[in-house]
């Protein structure tokens, strides 16, 4: 059971939000010493349990350098981002003539994910497109279709510009083969000489993405209901009180 | 034949250019600390494999390190949000083209390798994708450097920018998965599996073990606010030895969509700050500081079917 005092420390460390990479090796070396240790144990059994662990960690490292050799794919997304892509981006979804905060919403769904998919999941995220456009644009559609809006509906709005984008994005990135998620599983099954190609991790990550677009598409059509039903009525509401 | 090994070799002149432009960056505060962190990863892609295990591990405690007491951001030259949005306008659309480079090379590199003859003679069968995706990036910044003529240095510099906005969590998949196999070694997997085992009856039969594991993945997610953290812990605890070994399981589709089903508690915790409480504080909400705030909260009625989903799909694709 003390070996679980590994995970404990993991929790520990995202609770007092410590540097991850920090709560990791902490947690590493927690389980291996508690692994190692017994009533019995003197200071030599614990250093080399230490030493051991940190060469079990390191071979681990070493085996699994290809998760991060994704990172290379910045040198062409920077080029691109460098002539506008990110722009570009903008202009699009800018051009969405969407007349609801639902539909609106809908499109960019698509486009997140379709372009999470691609392996292009630096497109969106919440500073870059959430923020400066997708949340005012959904503000935007709902105050031209029923004035000015209630800070209740206003906020709920924005949630859900941020909700859309979390989910087109988790949905979406494991469909490419190199993202970090479906490396990790190759990792992991390596380890247990379980061999898989990443290739075969992403397609089956298809049914996943189309039963999240289904219910997320649901999601913001009855988001849409819900707005008309509220604000529809909220000018005489307002004008009684 | 073009093997992981030359890809790693690319990577690491990567890793290795990003430090030495970091080095003679004076806008960085703490320019000699972020050039030794990537000094440090171009040295494990270029020579991890002679610097034995124990040396590994001394690298990847020297990385936390400087993780831990701070990195700085540089200022590479780029061009001017009046720049792109010209270039974006003049451009227009053909400029999604070229990012489809990359994936369109290394799904047919891939392909090639699995179902033709000369595929396997190019490629490493064994590592295909992945050098397909180098061969994939290499192409593209050819094609880009053709097309859109920016200084030599831009790709580099345009990596190293968006590399410095990462940071070290650049590294955090990595270091999960050796933290993976620290579990691994020491049976954390079979102690969870065990309490799983204790409580749940049943779970060598399909259904219940692929319920216990997805919903297990979810809660882990939600308590320690990643799925790559609850991952190995929860496969190697009841995806394999329940999900895969006992009742048959085929392990890409279990651990494809076990992962998924993390994702769905990601959804729903305020663990995973990045995605659930940044959103809150940039959009203002009131109630950002909640442990439900807005975000989670619209993002908890996709959250629950889609688990729900998860489990359903995995229960009738996993076992072909």
């Amino acid at each position: 059971m003390l070996v679980l005092l590994g995970i404990g420390v993991v929790v520990f460390g995202f609770i007092v939000r410590a540097n991850p990479l920090l709560v990791v090796m902490a947690a590493a070396l927690t389980t291996g010493l508690a692994a190692a240790w017994t009533p019995a144990a003197d200071i030599t059994t614990m250093t080399n349990a230490a030493r051991d662990t940190l060469a079990t960690f390191g071979k681990a490292f070493n085996d699994s350098r290809y998760i991060s050799l994704t990172w290379v794919l910045l040198v062409a997304i920077g080029l691109l981002e460098r002539a506008g892509l990110q722009e570009r981006a903008r202009i699009t979804i800018a051009n969405v003539k969407a007349a609801t905060v639902g539909r609106l919403l809908w499109v960019y769904l698509l486009i997140r994910q379709g372009t999470s998919a691609l392996g292009l999941t630096s497109l969106g995220g919440h500073p870059q497109m959430v923020r400066p456009l997708v949340a005012p644009m959904a503000e935007g559609a709902a105050e031209a279709k029923f004035g000015a809006l209630p800070d209740r509906e206003r906020y709920l709005i924005r949630s859900h510009a941020a909700a859309t984008d979390n989910i087109g994005l988790f949905f979406g990135e494991d469909i490419f083969i190199a993202i970090a998620s479906i490396l990790l599983i190759k990792g992991f099954l390596e380890g247990y000489d379980i061999i898989v190609e990443p290739f075969e991790l992403s397609v089956w990550a298809i049914p996943t993405a189309i039963a999240a677009l289904a219910i997320h598409s649901l999601r913001l059509w009855l988001l849409d209901r819900h707005l008309t039903r509220t604000l529809s009525k909220a000018p005489t509401a307002e004008a009684a009180q | 034949m073009i093997t992981l090994a030359y890809a790693y070799i690319v990577v690491g002149f990567f890793f290795a250019s990003i430090s030495i432009l970091s080095l003679i960056d004076r806008a960085n505060p703490r320019r000699a600390r972020t050039a030794l962190f990537w000094a440090l990863l171009a040295t494990s892609f270029w020579a991890g494999q002679f610097l034995g295990d124990l040396g590994n591990g001394l690298l990847a405690l020297a990385l936390v390190a400087l993780a831990a007491i701070g990195l700085g951001q540089g200022k590479p030259p780029t061009t001017t949000p009046e720049q792109r949005r010209e270039s974006a306008e003049r451009r227009g659309n053909l400029l999604f083209l070229p990012a489809l480079i990359i994936p369109a090379v290394a799904l047919g590199g891939t392909l090639a390798v699995q179902y033709t003859d000369w595929g396997p003679v190019i490629i490493q069968e064994q590592h295909k994708t992945l050098v397909s995706l180098v061969i994939g990036v290499l192409i593209a910044v050819t094609v880009l450097m053709i097309w859109l003529r920016p200084p030599v240095l831009a790709p580099l510099q345009e990596g190293r920018r968006l590399m410095d906005s990462v940071g070290w969590a650049a590294l955090l998949p990595q270091m999960l998965a050796s933290l993976g196999a620290v579990f691994l070694a020491a049976g954390v997997g079979d102690q969870v599996g065990r309490i799983f085992a204790e409580y749940i009856p049943m779970l060598d039969t399909k259904t219940v073990a692929v319920a216990a594991y997805c919903i297990g993945m979810a809660l882990f997610t939600i308590i320690m606010g990643n799925a790559f953290a609850a991952f190995p812990v929860m496969t190697a605890a009841v995806g394999l030895p329940f999900v895969i070994i006992a009742c048959g399981g085929d392990p890409a589709r279990v651990c494809a969509i076990g992962m998924l089903a993390g994702f769905c508690g990601t959804l729903m915790t305020p663990m995973a700050a990045n995605f659930n409480v940044v959103p809150a504080n940039l959009l203002e909400l009131p109630d950002r500081k909640a442990a439900l705030n807005g975000v989670i909260r619209a993002q908890i009625p996709t959250a629950l079917p889609l688990l729900i989903a998860n489990i359903v799909l995995m229960r009738l694709l996993a076992f072909p």
